[in-house]
């Protein structure tokens, strides 16, 4: 069990340091708004950082060894129910129900 | 910038609008729905490994970033130096300055809202906050929305921590929550794009690269090269007369 000071003060730093990355930005980039370099960027930004996220929650997968089927099982259940139903609960539900149930049954370990 | 056709007829008007906090709830659910296994499971992992209930809820309301938070709690058990808690915060959260580029921070009046908003903007606030549906959204909406997801956050990740034990150490698997969450988010995302396909080829090929070549350090290099990979796109097209 950590000493408790430490362990506030490490919450104190982490979110001083992630306050201070979302907000600085904005002072900094206000003036560029109006630019047609920053429109073309903002139009384009949401998908890219969103497909990023998707890499970066499955970069530990074990591709080489079974068990990676479990999410990548999953990820297609999440796309193939978003493409058809367009539903988000739905598709969140449903990839996560099929990931819980294969990584603690066929593909546990 | 594209503007919905409307195609639809305005319906008559009902007698009562929907009160705000439905409309807030309505936009949040899909979020919500992966935040709460997500911080329920943070929670639990938190008292799993010896630190306070208390420590879960402060760290999910206070530091408010779900990945980092996960890696917060390694650091912290651990007893790393601060400096460390703090460049490793910088490194996985240092993608939410590409935020500031879209998020319509400009819509929310107040310098209480502001402060609030900036402080509240994750990445899943910030994909339903500058997505094309939330393009009429007022800045009161993207408050109440950003508001609730914090609350979800929170309130999930305390339940998680003060129910931890009760939670079987053989349910694993819920973490996926939020890949599909990122997945449901890109793919409405890329929706919007309608048929620009260079551009999600372009992340997808950035964030690929920047986890063969610089794995410990992946989004930062993954931001930086679809930025730069953007921004040539963007120069090079713009000398020709046939640009949109």
């Amino acid at each position: 069990m950590p000493d408790t000071a430490y362990a506030v003060a490490a919450i104190g730093v982490a979110a001083a340091v992630t306050w201070v990355l979302r907000a600085l930005p904005f002072a900094a980039l206000a003036p560029l708004r109006a630019s047609s370099t920053v429109q073309y960027l903002s139009a384009r930004m949401p998908a890219g950082v969103m497909i990023i996220l998707v890499v970066y929650c499955l970069h530990d997968l074990p591709v080489t060894e079974a068990r990676a089927a479990a999410p990548l099982v999953a990820l297609a259940t999440t796309i193939g129910l978003h493409l058809w139903r367009r539903n988000a609960l739905l598709s969140i539900l449903g990839g996560t129900t099929v990931h819980v149930v294969l990584a603690g049954t066929l593909f546990s370990h | 910038m594209r503007i919905r056709p409307v195609a639809v007829v305005v319906p008559p008007q009902p007698t009562r609008a929907p009160s705000d906090v439905l409309v807030a709830l309505r936009d949040s659910a899909s979020v919500g729905l992966g935040f709460v296994p997500l911080g329920l499971a943070f929670g639990a992992l938190c008292v799993h490994s010896g630190l306070d209930w208390w420590w879960a809820g402060l760290s999910a309301a206070l530091a408010f970033g779900g990945s980092f938070e996960f890696l917060l709690i390694g650091l912290v058990v651990a007893a790393a130096p601060l400096a460390s808690i703090a460049l490793a915060a910088f490194m996985v959260n240092v993608r939410h300055v590409f935020y500031a580029l879209s998020f319509p921070l400009h819509r929310i009046s107040g310098r209480l809202g502001r402060t609030y908003s900036t402080f509240a903007l994750c990445d899943e606030a910030y994909a339903l906050a500058s997505g094309e549906q939330a393009r009429s959204w007022s800045g009161r909406r993207i408050l109440r929305v950003q508001f609730l997801l914090h609350l979800y956050w929170a309130g999930s990740a305390t339940a998680g921590a003060l129910l931890g034990s009760l939670i079987p150490a053989g349910v694993t698997g819920l973490d996926f929550a939020l890949t599909a969450l990122f997945t449901v988010l890109a793919l409405d995302a890329v929706h919007d794009l309608r048929g620009d396909l260079p551009t999600p080829l372009l992340a997808l090929l950035s964030a690929l690269a920047a986890r063969l070549l610089v794995p410990g350090q992946m989004l930062p290099a993954a931001f930086a090269l679809f930025t730069a990979g953007l921004l040539i796109r963007h120069l090079t097209r713009s000398g020709k007369p046939s640009h949109a």
